[in-house]
């Protein structure tokens, strides 16, 4: 998959295979071979207005097509922080 | 407290105007992202694993009661009601909105807080001691001149394109509490035999991928020319320090190809070809800037108040006045550490409440004044002792009691891995599973004077090699593992750690770290022999032998 | 390319030599450093104006002896990032006393203007025509000062000494 954050807001996305992104990593396009992914990092390079930053980032695939982060740091930035904060009222 | 006058007021102003348009444009597109990059660093704003970070300067590292209610308010309206206090004197909040930043700038420069020059390759918030102007026994307070070099230092047309990142600290006491010796710049205030106010200046140094203690380029320089002495560091810098590796490009290296001599020539013989550039700074400008400093209006106090005496019947109240309050240069007077470190917490975090409330206190108790030390620890400078068990009891309700200050759970962290985008490992979740082995204050006090520094990455911002203990975290094939140093301080004397043995996975650094300090308790000569002086005397063999004989 | 000049959008009267290419018989001319040096004087009897491109990475003392006789002279900035020509415009100015054109080339965009006015540049090759057209409203993006520089605005601490001695006098 490729991944980046949002302009405006700094929001983790993900590149769709609608050519758009979407803040859901299941609507993430997958991608298996290294010219597709190098092609779908061209895509999402071209729009520098929209998102900041675009990479190609492992995904695990589950039995059931469930996509997970591929690693640690893929996880953090789509479950979120591991750590307990301090308590903020709400 | 530095009162901004008009001038200053219309600059700050000036600046969140800029910064509008430039988002503006970025928005829409006519500034690429890789144009808008530096703008954005030089106005505080990194881009971080979830979302935009906010660094916003404290200089020298001195707050009113007022300017941390803005605080609180940017970290409501903007941000998740939290803010995370740094190691060099900011503030950061980690999950603000690039469209809604010129807003949070202009909310803060009603107060007199700007976010100028606090990434970027250019000069970075100057830094001093947190005690300043209360410490006894300092040579004078040298927040005058930390204030001189920040105006001088601000969008400077000069140096604001320089290789890399540029740090400066000023202390004017011994004891060395801002971390001088591992700043680009050092600057140690002292009177000279003549009675003359100047400085001792270091260069080079610097944590990172490649720790330097600063070295002494020149031993005094009058305070008159510090500024163009300052200039001519900065001038040889930018024309000569390398651009071609980023990790080669601070003046550390610098100085270290050079050699601290020829370097030193350089600087000598930029400044001489300086001349009169209007940088001197006699005596009518200096007190300018001081006029502008208030001070407290102290009354005359008894050194031992009756509440005092009383309130030492509780066992828990001492505990916190013998760990978290300081002596003040003035009779009847305290300073007292407000500890960000409660057990279980990310260290230096506080809550928007809780930065209102500290507000109410320091309005009460600290004649409206707070401060923030690099021990991401905030502070209460002026504090009559008689009013100390109230403020105890209202620091309690809030969590910002625990009495660890100095201890083994008064740890630095980065924010690690769970927050930025160049870590490659946690730093929090470990600092947080420490606080909870030591959360015992019995065996933390018994421990005595302990540090331990985390950082996430090999860029060390949790400054890894000076802390006592030392956990730096790295990536093997995936995983978390984490590198200990033991022996490393950030004081007068300075020193960087050794390394005890290969890296642990994250799951045993915590027992690792419980090994060491129970390898420390049977081996110390006496209970005052702190962790870091056994270290010194003992060297890393035993502490190495215990952590890894059965690993 | 628009050229900003003296604060305006303006022809461009210097032609850009390249190494290796043939020198036009009169015409303003901006000649690189090396090629300069090869040949100074043959150069600098021609009729036409004659200007220097000096790279950043260049120590200005061998072009000092010339100063007197350039009409102008190009820093470069191969990167807004790079800011080693802005010490190199300063030590022009302000220890050489250099009063020809000092002219910005390179990645010269908008939201520099302000340090490079400050530094001495008076001309500027922008990139964009848009941060061109922006020239005049952007130099006056800042009212305060705190550096003295060689452009003579008076300093923040300058202004609240005279401020200062207003008020006693007054008294």
């Amino acid at each position: 998959m490729v991944t980046a954050n949002r302009t405006w807001d700094g929001v983790v996305i993900y590149r769709t295979a609608q050519q758009g992104w979407s803040a859901n990593l299941s609507d993430a396009v997958i991608v298996r071979t290294s010219d597709e992914a190098r092609t779908l990092l061209g895509e999402a390079t071209a729009d520098d207005v929209g998102a900041i930053g675009p990479y190609i980032a492992p995904v695990e695939l589950k039995d059931g097509g469930e996509i997970k982060p591929g690693n640690l740091r893929e996880h953090i930035r789509s479950e979120g922080l591991t750590i307990d904060l301090l308590p903020v009222p709400a | 407290m530095y009162a901004y006058d008009e001038l200053d007021r219309t600059l700050i102003n000036e600046r969140v105007s800029e910064f509008r348009d430039q988002v503006k444009r970025r928005l829409s597109g006519e500034l690429t992202e890789d144009e808008f990059k530096m703008l954005r660093l030089q106005n505080g704003v990194y881009l971080q694993l979830h979302a935009y970070m906010f660094r916003v300067a404290i200089p020298y590292g001195t707050l009113s009661s007022k300017q941390l209610r803005a605080l609180a308010r940017v970290g409501r309206r903007y941000d998740r009601g939290y803010g995370h206090f740094t190691t060099r004197q900011n503030i950061q909040f980690n999950w603000i909105k690039l469209a809604e930043l010129p807003d949070a700038l202009a909310d803060l420069a009603e107060v007199g807080i700007h976010a100028m020059q606090t990434s970027g390759n250019n000069m970075r918030n100057v830094t001093s001691d947190q005690w300043a102007g209360v410490a006894p026994g300092e040579v004078e307070d040298p927040r005058i001149w930390s204030e001189i070099l920040r105006q001088h230092t601000t969008l400077h047309p000069e140096f604001s394109f320089l290789p890399r990142k540029f740090k400066i600290a000023i202390t004017a006491s011994e004891h060395d509490r801002a971390a001088i010796k591992v700043h680009d710049i050092g600057l140690r205030l002292y009177k000279n035999a003549e009675g003359e106010t100047g400085f001792e200046v270091l260069v080079g140094g610097g944590l990172g991928r490649t720790p330097f203690i600063g070295k002494t380029i020149k031993p005094f320089v009058h305070g008159r020319d510090i500024l163009s002495y300052v200039e001519a560091i900065l001038r040889v810098y930018n024309q000569y320090g390398r651009r071609d590796n980023i990790y080669k490009a601070r003046i550390k290296i610098l100085v270290h190809e050079l050699g601290i001599e020829k370097f030193a020539r350089e600087v000598d013989d930029e400044w001489k070809q300086m001349g009169d550039v209007g940088l001197t700074l006699d005596h009518s400008v200096i007190e300018e800037v001081r006029s502008r400093f208030s001070y407290p209006a102290y009354e005359k106090l008894p050194h031992m108040p009756d509440e005092l005496k009383q309130a030492a019947h509780d066992p828990l109240f001492e505990r916190w006045r013998r760990n978290s309050v300081f002596p003040h240069k003035v009779q009847g007077y305290s300073i007292v550490t407000l500890s960000l470190k409660p057990v279980g917490a990310p260290p230096g975090d506080a809550t928007s409440d809780q930065m209102d409330a500290v507000a109410d206190l320091a309005d009460r108790y600290s004649f409206g004044e707070i401060r923030v030390g690099h021990e991401q620890n905030l502070c209460l400078p002026h504090v009559a002792k008689r009013d100390l068990p109230q403020l105890w009891k209202a620091l309690d309700r809030i969590g910002l009691a625990t009495p660890n200050v100095n201890l083994v759970t008064d740890i630095i962290a980065c924010p690690g891995l769970d927050y930025c985008s160049l870590a490659n490992a946690r730093s929090i979740p470990i600092a947080q599973e420490l606080t909870r082995r030591f959360a015992n204050h019995d065996t933390a006090e018994l421990i005595g004077r302990l540090h331990i520094n985390i950082s996430g990455c090999i860029n060390a911002c949790g400054h890894h090699h000076v802390g006592h203990i030392g956990i730096l975290g790295v990536e093997k094939n995936g995983e978390e593992y984490y590198q200990i140093t033991i022996g490393g301080r950030a004081d007068e004397g300075a020193q960087m750690g050794t390394l005890i043995g290969p890296a642990i996975p994250y799951a045993e650094v915590a027992d690792v770290i419980e090994d060491i300090v129970e390898a420390y308790l049977a081996l110390r000569d006496r209970p005052e022999e702190l962790f870091v002086d056994a270290v010194k005397r003992l060297g890393v063999e035993p502490f190495k032998e215990r952590v890894y004989a059965t690993r | 390319m628009p050229l900003v000049k003296q604060g305006r959008i303006t022809t461009d009267l210097f032609a850009h030599v390249a190494d290796g290419a043939e020198l036009p018989g009169d015409g303003a001319i901006l000649i690189p450093a090396a090629r300069f040096l090869e040949d100074p004087e043959t150069l600098l009897k021609r009729a036409g104006k004659v200007g220097v491109i000096w790279p950043n990475n260049r120590d200005l003392d061998e072009l000092v002896p010339y100063l007197g006789r350039l009409a102008a002279v190009a820093l470069v900035f191969p990167s807004f990032r790079d800011g080693r020509a802005y010490s190199q415009a300063r030590l022009l100015r302000e220890r050489h006393g250099f009063d020809g054109e000092l002219r910005a080339t390179g990645q010269v965009l908008r939201d520099q203007f302000v340090f490079m006015l400050r530094a001495g540049f008076d001309t500027f090759e922008v990139r964009k025509d848009s941060d061109a057209e922006a020239f005049a409203s952007t130099a006056k993006s800042y009212s305060v000062f705190y550096q003295p520089t060689g452009d003579g605005r008076l300093t923040a601490l300058h202004r609240r000494m005279q401020l200062r001695h207003s008020e006693s006098a007054g008294q």
